[in-house]
């Protein structure tokens, strides 16, 4: 038990990423392998590619999923034991892509299992791959916002309305 | 055996540290990268052309009023192929070198841009203003982009 504890206080936050192609066109996957590599050095936040599920704690999918491989991507899930992260990589996972409405595809990771971090790109950058990492280690904050721009005109324009109903009522 | 691994030592020691210190310094991405677009609200006239080339049909264009036309982008589905930027009339649409956009919500890779557009005296629907002279036609508009103006007149 004590090991146990002293192994959670010496590697708090050392993810191990079993990583899966779930249709993609193999662009992402490279840009996961180069994120490995010294240039970019994953290991040093602890990150390291491991062999089987079952080993893992986050899970990179990478590609919209297909029919053929959606059953084995919820069988893959659930053989990850949790707590486990599942990290969307590219435009493809997180929401479809450019085959987000295609008929032997269901359109996006998240159709399938739960999706915690969505790092879109066609392919993302390895920073970007890094950065969504390091986000959801808490070493970075979160840039993205929904955005909501209006012409000011609409704003004028509906004054001027009020304003007018003001005066006839 | 013992002297390659010597060897290999010393080409390791040779080519020194190669690890980018990316996540505690700002990585700048070079010329030409084409990473989340932004929309210039002010200069788009609503035409449409952006969703009709959009590969992904991450732009949809609805009309929820005579007078807004709603442009929603779903940049979860982006393929960052530029083509809106590319063919945008007004260069309302651009690129930026924003690749930074990971996040554990997908609410926040949506844009939405409201723009104003004529009414068609006839059939009623909205269709795209070819000058600013048309809006200024318009009741209560005055010199442009300030929202004073609107209260002298009213």
């Amino acid at each position: 038990m004590s090991l146990k504890n002293l192994c959670q206080k010496a590697f708090p936050r050392s993810l191990w990423v079993y990583h899966t192609n779930t249709g993609s066109c193999n662009g992402c996957d490279i840009e996961v392998i180069n994120v490995l590599t010294p240039y970019y050095d994953a290991e040093r936040f602890g990150i390291k590619l491991v062999g089987s599920p079952r080993h893992a704690d986050v899970l990179l999918v990478a590609g919209p999923v297909t029919r053929q491989v959606a059953d084995a991507t919820r069988r893959l899930y659930e053989a990850v034991p949790s707590p486990k992260l599942v990290f969307a990589i590219g435009s493809c996972a997180c929401g479809g892509g450019i085959w987000f409405d295609t008929y032997n595809v269901l359109g996006g990771a998240d159709k399938v299992i739960p999706v915690d971090f969505y790092i879109p790109g066609c392919p993302p950058r390895p920073e970007a791959i890094l950065y969504g990492a390091a986000v959801a280690l808490g070493l970075a904050p979160k840039k993205a916002e929904p955005e909501l721009s209006r012409q000011e005109f609409l704003d004028i324009l509906e004054s001027s309305k009020e304003a007018a109903e003001v005066k006839t009522g | 055996m013992i002297l390659s691994k010597l060897k290999e030592a010393w080409i390791c020691i040779k080519a020194g540290r190669v690890t980018l210190p990316y996540p505690f310094a700002p990585a700048v991405p070079e010329e030409g990268f084409r990473g989340r677009i932004t929309v210039d609200a002010e200069k788009c006239v609503g035409c449409g052309g952006c969703a009709n080339v959009c590969t992904p049909r991450a732009i949809q264009v609805s009309d929820p009023s005579q007078e807004i036309r709603l442009l929603e982008f779903f940049l979860e589905r982006c393929t960052y192929c530029a083509r809106c930027e590319e063919v945008c009339p007004e260069k309302a649409v651009t690129c930026t070198k924003e690749f930074e956009t990971a996040t554990n919500d997908v609410q926040d890779l949506h844009l939405k841009v409201e723009v104003f557009m004529g009414t068609c005296q006839r059939c009623g629907r909205c269709f795209e203003t070819s000058t600013e002279l048309d809006k200024m036609m318009v009741t209560g508009f005055r010199n442009g982009k300030q929202p004073q103006a609107a209260e002298e007149t009213a």
